[in-house]
């Protein structure tokens, strides 16, 4: 693996979407370079952008600005060296296992022979000899991603990209075909020169790569880009792995900043509105109580995302929105219970809720949307009126997600009331529950 | 046992009107104002052509009358192809394309055939010209919905299927035959399937239509029927009856059963399927040795090489020309020439309206009305015995089975083409025409009605029914609680189809030419009829024009209204 040859390089690449007032960063000026030889991980949080940066790698989208370089040339159209494992398989479902795997030779006008002898050697590889004629209907999550693998790696691409390839299987198939991609990779069986993973899974990412690049949101952007010196095959129970893996979910979880920067500002005022994680309350108390028995009323975040059986995606959101509410503070991937988050979770069912409905009145989308319910005349908001103003923060999916979020919350707090068959958003107030 | 909905026109109900609308209905009045001017050039005396009752013709019949039908299937196919990917393709061309579309599939259809009948026949020679109107008639009934499906499918393909296609680097020909044509053909055998058997309804009218002394009339099944029915020929009319009823049974067992079955392995999802469509004939095809020894030495090898034909060609091409600056222009050229045309035709069009008296247009006015009667009246009967008997039969699985394949057999039967025999029985009662105008319209649109009531019906939840045992709910209050709100969308997607198919049938049920004696009664469609007849241009087209219009405005104003009602408030799933 010497001689590192740039194959592919990003520069201060950036992805807009939308216009005016709706205009919205997803990608903000990032540089990449992958070389020969490479198994790069695309790491982050979902909305970070990573699958947004797979599809300029491989021509699928033009970005916004910004320039992508293949062997030093401007990519113009879809990258013919490069071919994608999508999540969901993205397998034709009228044709069969092996007309599937021979479509891509058959689009470069390889003959019918040498196509079906590459494909059938290529099936007989990742284990699926038999299954030539077989649907991908007939086979299970599994074996259908293998055939994705053997689809991809039948036009010998120099760059292999993987689209969060094991996450919509079993945990026991992705573990065996995570080891056989590894087995490929390393037995230098592939003609592929480099291999890129997007993923939000940090175990998954150390586990395989040798290089994880970690992406964060709002706007999604590069924070660090570090070697992982681990020889394959990687033992996940060994200490200098746990060590990386805990670098990463420090990298992640980030350090808790000064209130005001953690809370953002209102929609509509200068500066970001912080995006609001969407989390499971009852989760949250959970991770509270079990971190403030401990002695020190600190945890280690991958220890904890053990010991829960919880994705580290699913247990940073439950950080950050501990950190948000002030019951946790971050630093160096420990989380560190406050005093206000042991009130918390010592408390009873309405004590709960009313410390949960003081700290959200706090965070400037609570204060904003509390105080226009205020001044309408009925207390109350059309879900789309509100959607729209974030709009003009978010896009429209995290816009909704966003007042999804907010209305969990506020109704959890007590503080707001949602009217499913209108779409209303009203005040809870007193009186208001003695007209219902 | 669940049915799909019926959709006969696939209306894309959500749009809103646009400035292209504007320009497609002026478009319409130009496009019929010019075939009216052409149509002033047509023979004043048509003779048609002799029909024989003799048995022996009636596969010769047969041949010719399912010849015009697969002549213009071919066309729609080809159209619905060419029309959809432009559509889905092209941002600016869609703009026009889908409202069009959406236009066309609401227009009572019928009503141009004397137009486009005249106008071909005053420039080509008049055997041909009488094939291609029922060619071009049959045609535009069919190929809306088979469009509208082929559109609304090239857009919902899943993003990473389309992606897939592209990052294999599969080129556009490859992507319409891996990827598009697949996704899309469950639907498009479908509407086929739905708009073979609509054409049946007017190859019939365009066979057996005859106006004064101009005769238009085709050789085939339509025709002998009729011709049987004047001369009140009753075995003829059996013999006509069972030749229409094998050849549409025929077709449905060797044709459209086989390609259903066989559409069935381009469904998307990817779970096994318990009630896939079955077909004894596709399974005798693909057991036989014959066919796979077809496919293997002919179709397969045959395929290969033009994919790579193509493969080779559109290298060649990529490599030569980059720049389509030109298209741009070409674009902007093409529109105002359009705009130009549509508005001169517009204007030409209201210079033969301004020559109808304002007697004409009294007498169009109270046609519309009394074709309106008659259509909400054939409407009501319909509902009236659809509504008990599909519940009846959606609700009781063991009376479905005997009476569901009779139903769709009696429905395979063309209505037009039972007229004249209608014609025959009722002639001689008092009103006999405006009776068997009616029957005529509820017998060509009765159908969708009751499938989709047994459809509505047989998708009720089962624990709706018991619920409503166990609260006593009985009689009346059944049906205004649980029954017709349940059926409620279904009843409404029927209707739109059964009134879009009254409409069409009043061309040839208000006036009828009945073994030499004109018979006619008022209507819009006989104002048409008439005024074909007697070479009243100007008439011929307001009369067109004012049916347009009117089942346009009724479908915007009224069935749309009802439709979004019914699937905001009464969906089910």
């Amino acid at each position: 693996m010497e001689g590192p040859t740039p194959l592919l390089e990003l520069q201060n690449v950036t992805q807009a979407y939308g216009t005016g007032a709706k205009r919205f960063v997803a990608v903000s000026g990032v540089s990449l370079t992958i070389h020969e030889g490479e198994f790069v991980a695309l790491l982050g949080p979902s909305g970070c952008g990573k699958s947004t940066l797979l599809r300029i790698i491989t021509g699928l989208q033009k970005p916004s600005e910004g320039r992508v370089l293949y062997r030093g040339q401007p990519l113009t159209g879809v990258n013919p060296h490069a071919t994608i494992v999508f999540q969901t398989f993205a397998l034709f479902p009228w044709l069969t296992v092996q007309h599937n795997v021979e479509l891509g030779l058959k689009a470069r006008g390889v003959p019918k022979a040498e196509r079906r002898e590459k494909a059938i050697a290529l099936l007989d590889k990742v284990g699926l000899d038999g299954f030539e004629t077989a649907f991908p209907r007939e086979l299970s999550g599994g074996m259908r991603q293998k055939v994705g693998f053997a689809r991809a790696m039948a036009v010998e691409p120099e760059l292999l990209c993987l689209d969060e390839p094991f996450s919509a299987l079993d945990v026991l198939s992705a573990e065996t075909l995570r080891g056989e991609l590894l087995d490929l990779w390393t037995s230098g069986d592939l003609p592929t020169k480099a291999i890129l993973l997007v993923t939000h899974n940090i175990e998954e990412a150390v586990f395989m790569a040798d290089r994880i690049v970690i992406m964060d949101k709002d706007p999604g952007r590069v924070v660090r880009d570090m070697k992982v010196d681990l020889p394959y095959p990687r033992s996940q129970k060994s200490a200098s792995f746990l060590s990386i893996v805990d670098t990463v979910y420090a990298v992640l979880a980030g350090r808790t900043e000064a209130e005001y920067v953690e809370m953002g500002t209102a929609p509509g005022q200068p500066g970001r509105t912080r995006n609001l994680p969407e989390i499971d309350i009852a989760g949250l108390a959970i991770v509270l109580e079990l971190v403030s028995q401990s002695p020190t009323r600190s945890a280690n975040l991958y220890d904890l995302a053990r010991e829960l059986k919880l994705d580290s995606d699913e247990l940073l959101k439950l950080a950050e929105a501990a950190e948000l509410l002030g019951f946790a503070t971050i630093d160096e991937g420990d989380i560190r219970v406050t005093d206000l988050g042991v009130e918390f979770a010592e408390a009873d069912v309405t004590e709960r809720k009313q410390l949960f409905a003081a700290r959200i009145r706090r965070l400037p989308i609570f204060e904003w949307l509390l105080d226009m319910l205020e001044k309408e005349e009925d207390h109350e908001m059309q879900w789309d009126d509100v959607q729209d103003l974030l709009e003009r923060e978010f896009p429209s999916e995290e816009a909704e997600r966003n007042v999804e979020t907010v209305v969990e919350w506020g109704r959890y707090g007590e503080l707001l009331a949602y009217d499913d068959s209108r779409e209303v958003i009203y005040l809870e107030t007193p009186e208001r529950e003695e007209q219902v | 046992m669940r049915l799909p909905r019926v959709f006969f026109p696939g209306q894309n109900m959500e749009r809103r009107l646009t400035w292209a609308d504007a320009l497609i209905l002026l478009g319409i009045v130009a496009l019929v104002g010019f075939g009216v001017q052409l149509a002033k050039d047509a023979p004043a005396v048509v003779r048609g052509p002799s029909i024989s009752l003799h048995p022996s013709v009636l596969p010769v019949y047969a041949v010719l009358s399912t010849g015009r039908m697969f002549l213009a299937y071919v066309l729609s196919v080809a159209f619905s192809i060419g029309y959809g990917y432009w559509a889905a393709n092209s941002k600016r061309a869609s703009k026009v394309l889908l409202p069009l579309l959406d236009i066309l599939q609401s227009v009572p259809i019928l009503s141009f055939l004397p137009v486009v009948l005249l106008s071909l026949s005053a420039i080509l020679p008049q055997k041909i010209a009488t094939e291609l109107a029922s060619v071009l008639l049959i045609f535009t009934s069919q190929v809306w919905n088979m469009t509208f499906s082929w559109y609304q499918s090239l857009t919902t393909i899943p993003k990473d299927l389309r992606e897939a296609a592209r990052i294999l680097q599969l080129n556009k020909w490859m992507q319409f035959k891996t990827l598009q044509l697949p996704f899309g053909m469950i639907g498009l055998i479908w509407n086929s399937m739905m708009s073979w058997a609509g054409g049946w309804f007017f190859l019939m009218a365009a066979e057996i239509f005859n106006v004064g002394s101009r005769d238009f009339r085709l050789p085939g099944l339509g025709s002998y029927l009729q011709e049987a029915a004047h001369q009140g020929n009753t075995r003829a009319i059996l013999y006509g009856l069972a030749t229409l009823t094998l050849v549409i049974v025929a077709l449905d067992q060797l044709v459209w059963r086989p390609l259903l079955a066989w559409s069935h392995r381009f469904r998307l999802d990817m779970v096994h399927d318990e009630d896939a469509p079955t077909s004894w004939f596709y399974d005798v095809l693909m057991d036989s040795s014959l066919m796979a020894r077809l496919r293997r030495n002919w179709i397969r090898p045959m395929a290969e090489r033009f994919d790579f034909w193509v493969l080779r060609r559109s290298q060649a091409r990529t490599d030569r020309d980059r720049d389509r600056a030109g298209s741009n222009v070409l674009a902007w050229l093409i529109l105002a020439a359009t705009v130009a045309l549509v508005g001169y035709g517009g204007w030409r069009a209201a210079g033969l309206l301004v020559q109808v008296p304002i007697q004409g247009w009294l007498q169009v006015a109270l046609g519309i009305l009394a074709t309106f009667l008659r259509v909400s009246l054939a409407l009501a009967l319909t509902l009236a015995w659809t509504i008990p008997v599909g519940v009846a039969i959606g609700t009781n699985p063991r009376l479905a089975r005997w009476l569901q394949p009779l139903a769709q057999l009696a429905a395979s039967i063309p209505a037009t083409a039972l007229f004249p025999v209608f014609l025959a029985a009722l002639v001689s009662l008092a009103g006999g025409l405006n009776i068997a105008a009616v029957a005529l319209m509820m017998a060509g649109t009765q159908w969708y009605l009751l499938f989709n009531v047994i459809a509505g019906a047989s998708a009720i939840p089962r624990d709706l029914h018991f619920t409503s045992e166990l609260m006593k709910i009985r009689g009346w209050e059944r049906w205004k609680v649980f029954l017709l709100p349940s059926l409620f969308p279904y009843l409404i997607t029927g209707s739109i189809t059964a009134s879009g198919g009254a409409w069409n049938a009043s061309i040839v049920a208000e006036y009828a030419e009945f073994s030499g004696r004109t018979l006619k009664t008022v209507g819009a469609g006989s104002i048409i009829a008439d005024a074909t007849a007697r070479g009243d241009y100007p008439l011929l087209l307001a009369g067109t024009l004012a049916m347009v219009f009117t089942v346009v405005m009724v479908n915007r104003l009224v069935w749309r209204r009802l439709y979004t009602l019914a699937e905001d408030r009464f969906r089910m799933d």
